[in-house]
């Protein structure tokens, strides 16, 4: 059984979502390869080539694949189905968008979101915004799955793979035609030790930016937002944390004015440490906090930068 | 234009899913259904390009078909996406809940009969969580695909579709007929008024079952078990920042 996975390039880079998505690949099987896509990626793929124990990786270059266009990625992993078992990719937004197309080219049941790998052919995933788990078994012979990123340990380095150039397809019905991507400093949200996330509770744009980066900058942390603050415009859409948002599993994660509705324990709720601040002693956001602070955070959080000093 | 809105009959969001005790699922006796979120966002949207609101011209669309896969009651899911401004729907009942691929395979032959310039869904689920009906339809009617949209132009034959990404935004240009899924920033859908669910009740709703389309639905997969995920509980609280930031540091999270 050997197994690809689509691997989430950054830059001359690739994410650890990559290496998360290895560690996952590597419970089906010890062959894993991983697809390196888009137009002058040669650098990613040396560095996805470190990854421990990847047996081989290859790269795919088109200006199509660059955008990660859904067509031109089913159109290049369909072309190398046949030597694969199954294919990984983390459950991003890219992963989302192109897996489940892949499946239905192949004739298969796409497997979203995966937590655990119980064996070959079952596996664990949340439903119902995390307030279940399923655990299924699939009885096709190949199999499309998107991983969630944060319930897998990422790869170790110190692979030496090769790396082997493929054939990357060209855009189908579907052309790129801008990007405007959020610039910043800081830690990724997936990524990051802390996440600091503000809710409805902060008003403006203006008034989130004045008390969130501060904050998130002492702390080194991610900012993420309640769909709340995202819809008002308080924070740009990619900061949302929750079921239909982003999903983080930080060391330390603090809400900031956010009630706690299930769409967004959805996306935080496997975090270390839970922080929230809110005057509402009710709030349900306390329920799931380890240390609560009943509080208005313009007074809270003020105190909180002075105490981390 | 002719559009097609697929909408799904799930659990009211504002429920609280509660799994049953012989883990074979969620509990859904007498639990407040609804249609998807997401869905109804499509709704609102083939809407607007009929009624040329917003940055639409008007008669963008001429027609709006609402189809849902599911039990008899998702008549009443129909029902609401008409009352909400769509022309007429279908219901194609079945007893037990398809998987993505299944339903995905009657929406082509649905796509097969109706033949829409648009087909514009949700992007997700909230009871399943799959995320994929709409791209594998796109997949198997071989039509370009644009997810997760935050907003959508019609003009000159295409689509041109600002997706909600992580990181930021990205704008595509999908020929039509395309599929579009939708996310949450799109629009707010409206309430239907009064008049409008009293004009939805003379609506036509056309009742087919599974079997009508000859369409492989053999389920795939088998749960094996529903659980519920760990609980956390509620810690303890804190009232100053000096005790807050003592016991981050014993947690050994700063
Ligand atoms: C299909 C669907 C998908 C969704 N997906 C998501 C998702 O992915 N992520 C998500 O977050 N939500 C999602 N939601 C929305 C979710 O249901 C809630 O509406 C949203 O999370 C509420 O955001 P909020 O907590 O910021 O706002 P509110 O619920 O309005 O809470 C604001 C909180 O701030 C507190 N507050 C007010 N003033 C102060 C102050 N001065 N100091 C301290 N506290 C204060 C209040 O007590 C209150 O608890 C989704 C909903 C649907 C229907
Ligand atoms: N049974 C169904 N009937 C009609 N539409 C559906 C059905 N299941 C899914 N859909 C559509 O597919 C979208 C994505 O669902 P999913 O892939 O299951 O998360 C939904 O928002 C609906 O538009």
């Amino acid at each position: 059984m050997a197994v690809l996975v689509i691997a989430d390039r950054d830059g001359d880079t690739v994410r650890d979502t990559t290496h998360k998505t290895v560690t996952a690949a590597l419970k089906l099987s010890g062959d894993v390869d991983v697809l390196v896509i888009g137009q002058g990626s040669r650098a990613a793929a040396d560095a996805a080539a470190k990854i421990a124990r990847v047996r081989k990786v290859l790269l795919a270059e088109s200006d199509a694949l660059s955008h990660q266009l859904a067509e031109a990625v089913e159109a290049t992993v369909l072309a190398l189905a046949d030597g694969y078992d199954a294919v990984l990719a983390p459950a991003t937004t890219d992963g989302k968008n192109y897996m489940p197309r892949i499946a239905a080219k192949l004739d298969v049941a796409p497997i979203s979101d995966i937590v655990e790998v119980v064996s070959n052919d079952t596996f664990t995933r949340p439903i119902y915004a995390g307030n279940a788990l399923e655990t299924i078994q699939t009885a096709d012979a190949k199999k499309v799955i998107t991983v969630r990123p944060t319930a897998f340990d990422a790869a170790g380095e110190g692979g030496s793979a090769s790396v082997e150039a493929v054939a990357g397809a060209d855009a189908g019905k579907a052309a790129f035609v801008s990007e405007e991507m959020v610039k910043s400093d800081r830690p990724e949200l997936g990524a990051a030790k802390i996440v600091v996330s503000g809710g409805r509770a902060l008003g403006s744009a203006e008034e989130f930016h004045a008390v969130m980066d501060p904050l998130a900058d002492k702390l080194g942390a991610a900012v993420g937002a309640s769909r709340a603050a995202v819809d008002a415009g308080y924070a740009p859409n990619d900061y949302q944390v929750g079921q239909t948002g982003k999903v983080v599993a930080p060391g330390l994660y603090i809400a900031i004015g956010i009630s706690g509705a299930i769409q967004h324990l959805a996306g935080m709720k496997d975090s270390k440490i839970i922080v929230a601040i809110n005057k509402d002693p009710d709030a349900p956001i306390f329920q799931v906090a380890d240390f609560g602070w009943v509080a208005d955070y313009k007074t809270a959080v003020p105190e909180l930068m002075t105490a981390l000093g | 234009m002719k559009v097609l809105v697929p909408v799904k009959r799930v659990i009211d969001y504002n429920v609280k899913a509660r799994v049953k005790a012989d883990q074979t699922g969620v509990d859904l006796a007498n639990v407040k259904m609804s249609m998807n979120p997401f869905d109804e966002i499509a709704v609102e949207e083939a809407v607007r390009l009929k009624e040329g609101k917003e940055h639409h011209a008007a008669g963008t669309a001429d027609e709006i078909v609402v189809v849902s896969i599911g039990v008899q009651q998702a008549q009443e899911t129909i029902r609401t996406a008409l009352a909400m401004g769509a022309d007429r729907g279908l219901l194609i009942q079945s007893d037990t809940d398809l998987e993505p691929l299944a339903v995905a395979k009657l929406l082509k032959a649905v796509v097969d009969e109706e033949k829409p310039d648009l087909i514009l869904m949700g992007k997700q689920s909230i009871d399943g969580d799959n995320n994929a009906v709409g791209q594998m339809l796109a997949a198997l009617l071989d039509w370009p695909q644009a997810t997760f949209a935050g907003k959508l132009v019609i003009e000159g034959g295409k689509a041109t579709v600002t997706r909600e990404v992580d990181g930021g935004l990205q704008t595509l240009a999908a020929t039509l007929p395309a599929v579009v899924t939708v996310d949450l920033r799109l629009n707010t859908p409206r309430y239907a008024s009064l008049p409008n669910i009293m004009k939805a009740k003379k609506k036509e709703i056309a009742m087919k079952a599974v079997a009508d389309y000859g369409v492989d639905t053999a389920p795939r997969l088998t749960v094996q078990k529903v659980t519920e995920p760990p609980k956390r509980s509620a810690g303890v609280k804190v009232t100053d920042a000096a005790d807050l930031v003592a016991k981050l540091k014993t947690a050994g999270v700063l």
